[in-house]
């Protein structure tokens, strides 16, 4: 049995850097006023999907992101590490996309491509912490989900048995092919990249890349058809472009507040011993303790 | 119509405290609304309901009730509160942002095409203009919530779908019983029309789950402990302050890391919200993600060996000094001087 797997991987920017400007005025992220990095659980997610190649031969791990020209870089990554292909959607159309219309364009991209089996998200994604698309994407292309998954344990007569991982608790969950899971940061980190796939791929490039490049290397792409990243456009994907973007979007940012917290005013004591008795007589004539 | 409906968390036959939470918060917006409130429990065996949740001020309570609908699986819930909105249409819905409101909660929001804002910090009531579009609403459920990793707060509205959908964590809202004497209708569903059988497409087929060891959140005193207790052993001192006082420990997050504390310890925007009456913050250097999650408690210590740390500017009493020299001053004067 062979898996046609689908992994929805997205770039982000780095929420452990923010600086002052990463918000811009429209209350919309800033992207280029930080470093753009794999989310951390597409990665446990890619592994997820690789494990599954690696068990049942000839499955195939096909790469999807939304974003800017740049988040190629994910794609390239991916295929550092095992990854088949990858497509990268990109247009002015998707510009301030809120969860559900990321949904809606992820899904009409996934319909686009040959038949799927299994579809692997990350659990959420550290520039909105939302954990939607997942479940959204689902709903969208009317399939089942398991989330929060931790281990993918088995495939086996069109269904597939799922570790997931709750607040309190651990539970096994089998659902019928296709579904779509989303993986937990829990799950085992992903694999380093392979040195001979690196070789492989580093020149692998979308029509703008290349365009913008003109290199030396563009006689390749010919011979090596392993190097186009395929980059769509809404043209490409069927999509009604009144659900896409900041319309398709229910949601709106109303107000962005830098957050200042009220400073109270302290009492400062250097810890001798005097100072802890008066404070702890304080607190217990006070019925704070005691 | 245009209600306010709350989805009810349930495990083993008990409403979760993060629902009586949301159903308390939903009292006071659906009075300011002057709305209904509705509560919606789906699952199985769902008789002792109502006697837990009417006091919270609920109208109307629908009971969704079939042995399949528990324990939670996606679709089959999706699709009762999918129809449900479908005629009932509120104008607000509220679920806890747990491991099954985040799983739910999405499918719901697509479904409905309505917007949903996740983990809101504060849910309050007001007003939008437009300007771009020449509009103004009335009465819009503005969510609140840390964006960014917590270093900003947004504030998001859904001026045109409804329902207005929204999380929230456990322990950010406040429960209090509205009035135990309250008495609303129940309102039996007939699930066969809420739920189709292909809906059933994912099993359960193990399950542990476990009740949660710490009591932090209902903790009147609670002695965190952060990164710069340097070890496990020294969070012992921690443990010994809590148990003299009568408190518990909570760690943050710096701690957790380090494995000095367990996780369901961590306090903070990704841990447990507390509001204590007293809290003593040990070394604990107060960034935002942590004081998220402890602000308002109504006095706090902290003690550090930095003069100039973040925790300071909130805090009552400030020591500057070691943990390991004032903690053990604080057990022995408690010690020699309580009754
Ligand atoms: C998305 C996101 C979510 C997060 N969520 C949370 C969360 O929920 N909760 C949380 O807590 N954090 C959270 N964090 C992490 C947070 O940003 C901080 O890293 C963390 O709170 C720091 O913990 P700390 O204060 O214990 O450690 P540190 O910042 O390392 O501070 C240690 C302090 O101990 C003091 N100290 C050292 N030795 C002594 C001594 N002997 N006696 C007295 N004082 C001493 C030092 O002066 C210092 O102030 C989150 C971060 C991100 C990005
Ligand atoms: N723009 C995107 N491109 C590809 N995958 C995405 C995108 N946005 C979200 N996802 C997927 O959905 C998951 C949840 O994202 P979020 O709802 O933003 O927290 C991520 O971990 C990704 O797997």
């Amino acid at each position: 049995m062979s898996l046609k797997i689908v992994v929805l991987a997205k770039q982000v920017p780095d929420t452990r850097n923010v600086g002052k400007d990463a918000m811009k005025a429209d209350g919309t992220v800033n992207r280029a006023a930080l470093p753009a990095i794999y989310n951390p659980e597409d990665l446990n997610a890619l592994e997820q999907a690789l494990r599954l190649k690696d068990r049942f031969e000839g499955s195939t791990v096909t790469i999807v992101t939304m974003g800017p020209g740049r988040a190629a870089e994910i794609i390239r990554e991916s295929l550092y590490r095992g990854a088949d292909n990858g497509y990268l959607l990109t247009d002015r159309a998707f510009a301030g996309s809120d969860t559900l219309a990321t949904s809606y364009a992820l899904s009409c991209a996934i319909k686009n491509l040959p038949e799927v089996d299994v579809i692997v998200c990350g659990r959420q994604a550290i520039d909105g912490d939302t954990a939607q698309v997942g479940p959204q994407v689902a709903e969208k292309l009317g399939l089942p989900q398991i989330t929060y998954a931790e281990e993918i344990l088995d495939v086996k007569d069109g269904k597939i048995t799922v570790k997931r991982r709750l607040e309190r608790g651990v539970e096994v969950v089998e659902g019928k092919l296709p579904i779509l899971i989303t993986v937990n940061g829990s799950a085992p980190d992903c694999r380093p990249r392979h040195a001979k796939l690196v070789m492989k791929y580093h020149h692998a490039k979308t029509v703008t890349e290349r365009q913008e490049q003109n290199d030396d290397y563009m006689f390749m792409f010919d011979k090596r058809p392993y190097l186009n990243i395929t980059e769509w456009s809404v043209n490409d994907i069927q999509t009604d472009v009144n659900w896409l973007g900041l319309k398709g979007s229910p949601t709106k940012v109303k107000a962005i507040e830098n957050v200042v917290f009220q400073a109270k005013e302290s009492k400062r004591l250097a810890g001798k011993d005097t100072e802890i008795d008066e404070l702890m007589k304080e607190l217990i004539a006070n019925h704070t303790i005691g | 119509m245009n209600n306010i409906i709350v989805y009810l968390e349930i495990e083993e036959g008990v409403v979760a405290d993060v629902s009586l939470e949301l159903l308390t918060k939903a009292r006071s917006l659906a009075t300011k609304l002057k709305c209904k409130l509705e509560a919606l429990a789906v699952g199985s065996q769902l008789d002792g309901i109502g006697a837990q949740v009417f006091q919270y001020g609920v109208d109307k309570l629908y009971l969704a009730d079939d042995a399949r609908l528990y324990p939670y699986t996606s679709l089959p819930h999706t699709s009762v509160l999918v129809n449900l909105f479908k005629e009932e249409k509120p104008q607000i819905a509220l679920m806890g942002a747990t491991s099954i409101g985040r799983d739910l909660g999405p499918r719901v929001s697509s479904a409905l095409f309505s917007g949903l804002t996740a983990d809101c910090t504060a849910l309050e009531i007001g007003d939008h203009e437009d300007k771009k579009e020449g509009k103004s609403y009335t009465d819009l459920l503005y969510q609140i919530r840390p964006a960014f990793g917590g270093n900003i707060v947004a504030t998001i509205i859904n001026p045109e779908c409804r329902p207005q959908m929204a999380t929230v964590r456990e322990g950010v809202m406040k429960k209090e019983i509205f009035d135990a004497n309250y008495k609303g209708e129940v309102v039996n569903l007939e699930v066969a029309k809420y739920v189709s059988d292909s809906d059933f497409v994912v099993s359960v087929i193990e399950r542990h789950m476990e009740k949660s060891k710490s009591n932090l959140k209902s903790s009147p005193i609670i002695v965190a402990g952060g990164y710069g207790m340097g070890s496990k052993e020294n969070f012992k001192l921690l443990e010994e302050l809590a148990s003299v006082l009568g408190g518990e420990v909570g760690a943050s997050r710096a701690a957790v890391d380090a494995g000095f504390a367990e996780h369901d310890m961590q306090i903070g925007q990704t841990g447990v919200t507390v509001r204590p009456k007293l809290y003593i913050a040990c070394g604990i250097s107060g960034q935002i993600q942590h004081i998220a999650g402890m602000q308002e408690s109504s006095i706090i210590i902290a003690i550090n060996n930095d003069e100039n740390a973040p925790i300071n500017a909130i805090s009552d009493y400030v020591i500057t000094a070691n943990v390991e020299d004032v903690v053990p001053k604080m057990i022995k004067y408690y010690k020699q001087n309580s009754k």
